[in-house]
């Protein structure tokens, strides 16, 4: 493979000569290198090739899972290297760090990280250009400007097209990316409008593009039957009637660890037709070795976190002022306890992974959102190092934070070593939605004091999470800033721990999804014991303008504002069965508040019938289209979780397994959802998850203020009401 | 067992366990990765796809159940004026998040605007709700429905604007 190794010999040298860590967190080594790698087309850098005839392929690095990153970082290369985006093809990168960097989908972090790192590329690449049109023309480079893919020389009207210009230009080192000219952002011509999807045209047409659609030559399809109870050990199983089903050519027991977010233990049938191995799982008997989470259940962990909100948190999370005291001294005091589910991603595709082991090496069609960690485990487990690994990095059919663990390319990769062929592995809905890394469950228990104005003057919460040894399980964890930390004088946040056996990890928006239910909705609690305004007590709760550590209280003050002016807040009266409701939360890195009106109808029937959300992630909003579809996504994300998800633990084992009973947001339910971005003088920030967590809230004091019921558990369950 | 089905016009010989569903021959043995695995019980329409015009899901019907009946896929929708109205307005509105529901939303919907060219906003909650978008793209798969019947895209449930 010439073209990796001259990569790799331009990174070397890019090394030595400027080092990597050029950017502010961020560093892309490979970037720095130019070298053409064929007669028709040159390689400005690890990002940018150009052909002779001026079209533009531009590598975009991170996974794709729905989020848009595979146009919008191409935007931003294009946009400084000042090309024209109908010229310009985009390629997925393989997973290769040392080239790319970071390459992963988490986080809402791929704007922040990004926007002016992929600028700087396309910007260096703009200036190798010119430099090599310098040189042509002999005539210095600042004489020389550039438009829709050509250097012009300003003073002579002369121009070369960059199809021209690549191959020379590649032949010179880079420029310092530190030191590149950065267009202002009036001049854009790309980022800041709309461009559709790269992929659409592919997807409309049904063309083979994600994970699933994998196809290798010589491949087999198999299916990995796990424990029902997490971490329980495969001992034996009746292999031979397995291998005697049509399709199957071979059936056989992983051993397997102890890690959730390694290889885990089961018996893998391996066949020529997936739907035959599947089938073959009939008559698959399996005497597993469960463990202690077999005595776990959803009920049992309620029972156990109610006992312990009797005592006090076993750790102290923060602690301002005296609360107790506070409490004592209030005018009136409130009390109440908030719970919340598990839930599972769910994401439509279901995880697969193709794999091919072979001579040492291995090589993977993975739909990940984080492929590196994964390279890792494989290594790991398989014995090789990372350099025998090579990751295609394959559009996901949905990521939500599932796909960051890789648990099904150390699967694929182990299964296709033992049968020794490429093995397209797939899970069924049902392996899916019982082999999670689940939203962790919670439970709050709080109290909260008012002077005789109304105003809060204490506040606690005793969380009781998942964790041991003082240590929170993955995504279940309490920040000392959760809101209203550090704006009330007495306040408490602790926490006591419950030993957990089932694995979690981060759903969309991990933490907040959750905390912005029960914060919020407690709020709103204390709002109405005021006899106040829900959305000015928040107002007043946050009080001035002023940065309370990251927190912006001015930015989040004017969404608040600005989503009560487009929702009509306090001058619309809704009729009798419906209200409104509102939330704001902070997370990753955006301020967004949100509004809800929805109506319930005889007694129990609630439809939502309107989001109003208002945010600010920054200065520029990227791609208008996909950021849009992004917000009214999660806002209708965060509705269907609390109309009607929750996986439910019984025997060590979930009861759920597929979308009858783990129900999505369907078209009937989802109401119109209102966006409105405000533009500040900040640097932009991502969208994946911030618009969800205020809209749980957000309909959960609508539906307080439609019938009188607050909302204290989730899923949503109107019979409880009557 | 050996079976001839018509597909996207083709006949087509397969053989294949008789209780094989559609989807899976679709996917496997023809090849045809359009139609897309979501649940396998028919509660996401991931898998629709049409048959005789009228969209059926194609993880729960046993290839021996197709018979003559003819089976038009993803691949092919764009053959009608319909369906190729459908696929330019998904393409016009940027419905797709991650894409993988577009399949079976973009057929659920060709065979509604075939069967009633000026849907309601009813009419679209009726005919779709049987497809699963996990992005939860409905109010661009709404406005592109609405784009490719040449109505006006505004949703006329909102009645709060």
């Amino acid at each position: 493979m010439p073209a990796q190794q001259a990569s790799r010999r331009a990174f070397l040298r890019a090394s030595v000569a400027v080092g990597g860590g050029l950017l502010l967190d961020f560093s892309m080594p490979g970037v720095l290198g130019a070298r053409a790698n064929s007669s028709t087309a040159a390689t400005l850098n690890a990002f940018v090739q150009i052909s002779n005839g001026g079209i533009v392929t531009i590598m975009s690095k991170n996974p794709e899972c729905g989020q848009g990153i595979k146009t919008m970082l191409p935007m931003l290369i294009a946009e400084e290297l000042d090309v024209d985006w109908s010229d310009v093809r985009i390629e997925q990168a393989l997973s290769d760090p040392a080239k790319y960097g970071q390459q992963f989908a988490g986080g809402s972090r791929a704007t922040p990280l990004n926007y002016e790192a992929l600028r700087r590329v396309g910007a260096a690449g703009r200036q190798m250009l010119i430099r090599a049109a310098s040189r042509a023309w002999s005539v210095p480079p600042s004489e020389c400007e550039t438009a829709s893919g050509k250097v012009i020389h300003v003073p002579t009207k002369r121009s070369l097209r960059y199809g021209q210009l690549a191959s020379e230009a590649a032949t010179h080192p880079a420029p310092d990316l530190a030191q590149v000219p950065l267009k202002d952002a009036k001049d854009f011509k790309i980022i800041g409008r709309s461009h559709g999807g790269i992929d659409s045209p592919l997807i409309v047409a049904g063309q083979p593009v994600f994970g699933i659609d994998v196809t290798v030559p010589g491949m087999q399809y198999a299916v990995f039957v796990k424990s029902p109870v997490f971490g329980g050990t495969a001992l034996r199983a009746n292999l031979d009637a397995v291998k005697s089903q049509p399709g199957v050519r071979d059936a056989f027991i992983v051993k397997g660890g102890a890690e959730f977010n390694g290889l885990a233990s089961g018996v893998a049938i391996v066949g020529s037709n997936w739907w035959l191995v599947n089938k073959a799982r009939d008559v698959l008997e399996v005497v597993w070795d469960e463990r202690a989470t077999a005595a776990q259940s959803s009920a049992g962990f309620a029972a156990q976190a109610s006992a312990l909100s009797g005592h006090s948190p076993a750790l102290t999370v923060l602690s301002e002022g005296n609360v107790s005291g506070a409490l004592k001294s209030a005018s009136r005091t409130l009390e109440a306890a908030y719970s919340y589910p598990f839930l599972s991603h769910a994401t439509l595709e279901p995880q697969n992974c193709t794999a091919h082991f072979s001579d040492g090496k291995v090589e993977i069609w993975a739909p990940t959102q984080n492929p590196d960690p994964g390279r890792k485990i494989v290594a790991k487990t398989l014995g090789l190092t990372d350099a025998d690994i090579t990751i295609h990095l394959i559009r996901c059919g949905g990521g939500f934070g599932r796909r960051l663990m890789n648990d099904y390319m150390v699967e694929a990769a182990w299964i296709s070593k033992q049968a020794a062929a490429p093995v397209k592995l797939v899970w069924t809905r049902q392996d899916d939605m019982q082999h999670d890394f689940y939203r962790p469950a919670g439970f709050h228990f709080f109290k909260a004091g008012l002077d005789a104005g109304g105003k809060l003057t204490a506040f606690s919460d005793h969380f009781v999470t998942f964790g041991e040894n003082g240590k929170a399980a993955p995504s279940a964890d309490l920040s000392p800033n959760e809101f209203p930390a550090k704006f009330v004088g007495d306040l408490e946040l602790g926490i006591s721990f419950m030993p957990l056996g089932v694995p979690t990890g981060p759903l969309r928006a991990p933490r907040s999804n959750a905390l912005a239910f029960a914060f919020q909705s407690f709020i709103d609690e204390i709002a109405h014991a005021a006899g106040q305004d829900p959305l000015q007590y928040r107002l007043d709760l946050l009080g001035e303008r002023r940065q309370v550590d990251a927190f912006d209280t001015g930015r989040m003050i004017d969404v608040l504002n600005l989503v009560r002016e487009k929702s009509g807040w306090g001058k619309r009266t809704p009729p009798k069965g419906s209200g409104m409701g509102v939330a704001f939360y902070y997370s990753h890195l955006g301020y967004f508040a949100e509004v809800v009106h929805a109506t319930v109808r005889e007694g129990t029937r609630i439809s939502v019938d309107k989001v109003w959300v208002a945010g600010d992630v920054g200065s520029q909003i990227i791609n208008p289209t996909g950021a849009e579809n992004q917000v009214q996504g999660a806002a209708l994300d965060g509705l269907g979780e609390a109309l009607g998800q929750a996986i439910t633990i019984e025997n060590g084992r979930v009861v759920q397994s597929n979308f009858n009973d783990f129900p999505l947001l369907r078209m009937d339910q989802a109401p119109p959802v209102e966006v409105h971005f405000l533009r500040t003088q900040h640097p932009p920030t991502g969208l994946g998850e911030p618009a969800l967590p205020p809209v749980v809230p957000a309909l959960c004091n609508a539906l307080f203020a439609a019938t009188g019921n607050r909302i204290r558990s989730l899923p949503i369950d109107p019979k409880s009401w009557v | 067992m050996n079976y001839t089905i018509r597909v996207n016009g083709k006949p087509l010989a397969v053989e294949a366990d008789p209780q094989m569903p559609l989807l899976w021959v679709l996917r496997d043995l023809l090849d045809l990765k359009g139609t897309k695995f979501g649940c396998g019980k028919s509660f996401c329409g991931a898998c629709t796809v049409h048959i005789d015009g009228a969209p059926a899901r194609s993880c729960t019907r046993p290839v021996s159940a197709v018979g003559s009946s003819s089976v038009t896929t993803i691949e092919a929708v764009g053959a009608t004026p319909t369906g190729r109205a459908v696929q330019s307005a998904w393409l016009a509105v940027d419905v797709m998040q991650c894409g993988y529901c577009q399949a079976g939303q973009i057929m659920s919907a060709t065979a509604l605007l075939a069967k009633n060219p000026k849907p309601t906003d009813a009419d679209i909650d009726k005919a779709m709700s049987g497809n699963i978008c996990r992005c939860a793209t409905y109010t661009r798969i709404r406005a592109a429905i609405k784009q490719a019947a040449g109505m006006p895209t505004a949703d006329s449930r909102d009645a709060l604007a």
